[in-house]
């Protein structure tokens, strides 16, 4: 499993640079891109990939509650968490 | 004369015409993509494209200076918001280096690449993306025409209309009653005349207590349904009635001189008035020849290049989307899978198969929020589908402090892509 999640990461850390994995990109129409905007929503650039990958995996099995994110996580294979997560992780 | 064509004589070239844009491009000219419509999608989808490939020459092209949002303009009606808080400019947008071009798109040539405004200033595309909107279907509820909508405000574009129900309801006495008519699927914002008829309800019941809203529905179903009853019966118990089709709920007619509007089964005259009406794509759609009969306009569930005319992407409120709704965050969603798939289509590259995601959050009270959420991918038989177990909307039995949450990440999500499209 280790060696799995390993083999997606280095996957998704070539096209992190480039253009946002499929799902990526509509993630700010909550999680602000701006610094300019106040809201409760964490902003998802710069944040660390383990912690966003957490997040999903366990929005998704319903170990953490949300309010949306419980609904939208369902939506998203492991390997589409590890790419958005990997971009994410890189973007400023 | 267009550019390309000045620049094609300038090379002095002996291609012929039919050439022209592949000869342009191996010269190394800027793709040129042409955006119609400053809303959610257009807006969005100009500044995406920027940030995709800074070397594509953007214009979009918008009628109005300043945008006025539809999400949260029902609480403009309900007397909680200031109109001016839904009004955005383009100057941000302009910034980016996109250029403004302030008008109406007349005509649109798909075979020379070219949208002419109506001042006839006529504007090159490599790439051509409508994001139109919607316009209301004048005359296909019979008395309700544009002069009817001066007495009889739909108020589902907002500006003046938003403005002039909220003027009505100020001046009605309290007893009144206000009726909503709620059109046939498809329209814009699914969930948004029941979240008009919670908030005008919320104005009666702390305003005008003797009053009473009644939604007149042409449909037996609708979005977040259980979670509208519910909390209606809660808040607003005797002041909001909804009547379904099957209890004639259909308007049929309705005539503004007497502010009359007509079932199968009856007929009302309300002090106030709102008739949502039938809704298809914005006029440049069917002029551009990318609507279908039904007046919406269908996409490839990838590229959202339309079916109908190749080089024109449709995105928003005009496409048929097939499992996502008409709402701002879908046009964002779009706008933003669009603008990629356009800005790789422009170098030769091939899109791959999108993921996008819906949110709409609908006001019950002030403090009383519900929401609805999806996950969509292209399916096998080229539609944009939900993505198996993903979405739903909020738990039907949920403690107060979730609905109140609700509330609050409703305003955020309205600061955030509004940020997003115009900060």
């Amino acid at each position: 499993m280790a060696a799995a999640i390993g083999v997606v990461s280095i996957a998704a850390a070539t096209v992190a640079s480039a253009e946002p994995p499929a799902g990526a990109a509509a993630c700010s129409g909550c999680h602000p891109a701006s610094t300019r905007v106040t809201s409760p929503v964490p902003r998802l650039h710069g944040l660390d990939r383990a912690a966003i990958v957490r997040a999903m995996q366990d929005f998704r099995s319903g170990k953490r509650t949300g309010t949306v994110m419980d609904r939208i996580a369902k939506g998203f294979t492991d390997d589409e968490i590890q790419a958005i997560a990997a971009w994410y992780a890189t973007q400023k | 004369m267009t550019t390309s064509r000045r620049e094609f004589l300038k090379l002095g070239a002996a291609a012929s015409a039919a050439l022209l844009p592949r000869f342009a491009f191996a010269q190394g000219a800027a793709p040129r993509v042409v955006v119609v419509g400053g809303g959610f999608a257009g807006a969005s989808c100009a500044r995406a494209l920027r940030q995709a490939d800074p070397k594509i020459t953007v214009t979009l092209v918008e009628a109005n200076a300043t945008f006025t949002a539809c999400p949260f303009s029902n609480a403009v009606i309900g007397g909680l918001r200031a109109i001016e808080a839904q009004q955005f400019t383009y100057e941000r947008i302009a910034a980016d280096g996109i250029t403004i071009a302030r008008g109406i798109a007349n005509a649109v040539d798909a075979q020379a690449r070219t949208v002419t405004l109506a001042d006839g200033v006529r504007l090159p595309y490599d790439r051509l993306v409508l994001a139109p909107g919607i316009d209301i279907r004048w005359g296909a509820l019979p008395g309700y025409d544009e002069a009817a909508a001066a007495t009889l405000p739909h108020a589902w574009r907002a500006g003046e209309q938003t403005l002039l129900l909220r003027r009505q309801l100020e001046a009605m006495d309290d007893g009144g009653l206000v009726v909503i008519s709620a059109p046939a699927n498809p329209f814009r914002c699914p969930p948004g005349p029941y979240e008009r008829a919670s908030l005008i309800a919320y104005y009666l019941k702390t305003r005008k207590p003797k009053s009473k809203v009644i939604v007149l529905d042409a449909k037996d179903a609708f979005s977040k349904q259980r979670l509208f009853l519910q909390a209606w019966s809660e808040l607003y118990p005797g002041l909001l009635e909804w009547v379904p089709l099957s209890k004639g709920g259909n308007v049929t007619s309705v005539d503004a001189a007497t502010r009359t509007l007509v079932t199968d089964f009856g007929r009302h005259q309300p002090k106030v008035a709102n008739v949502i009406p039938p809704q298809k794509a914005g006029r440049i759609a069917d002029v551009a020849g990318v609507a279908d009969r039904s007046g919406w306009c269908p996409i490839d569930a990838v590229t959202f290049e339309s079916k109908l005319q190749p080089r024109i992407h449709v995105i928003g409120d005009a496409a048929i989307a097939g499992a996502m709704p008409k709402s701002a965050f879908a046009a964002n969603s779009q706008a933003k899978t669009c603008a990629a798939a356009v800005a790789m289509l422009l170098t030769g590259a091939v899109p791959s198969s999108p993921k996008l995601i819906n949110t709409c959050y609908s006001l019950i009270a002030p403090d009383y929020g519900i929401s609805v959420a999806g996950v969509y991918q292209p399916s096998a038989s080229g539609l944009l589908a939900d993505v198996p177990g993903s979405g739903g909307v909020s738990p039907v039995e949920a403690p107060r402090a979730v609905r109140t949450a609700e509330a609050v990440l409703a305003e955020a999500w309205f600061r955030t892509i509004t940020g997003e499209v115009f900060g």
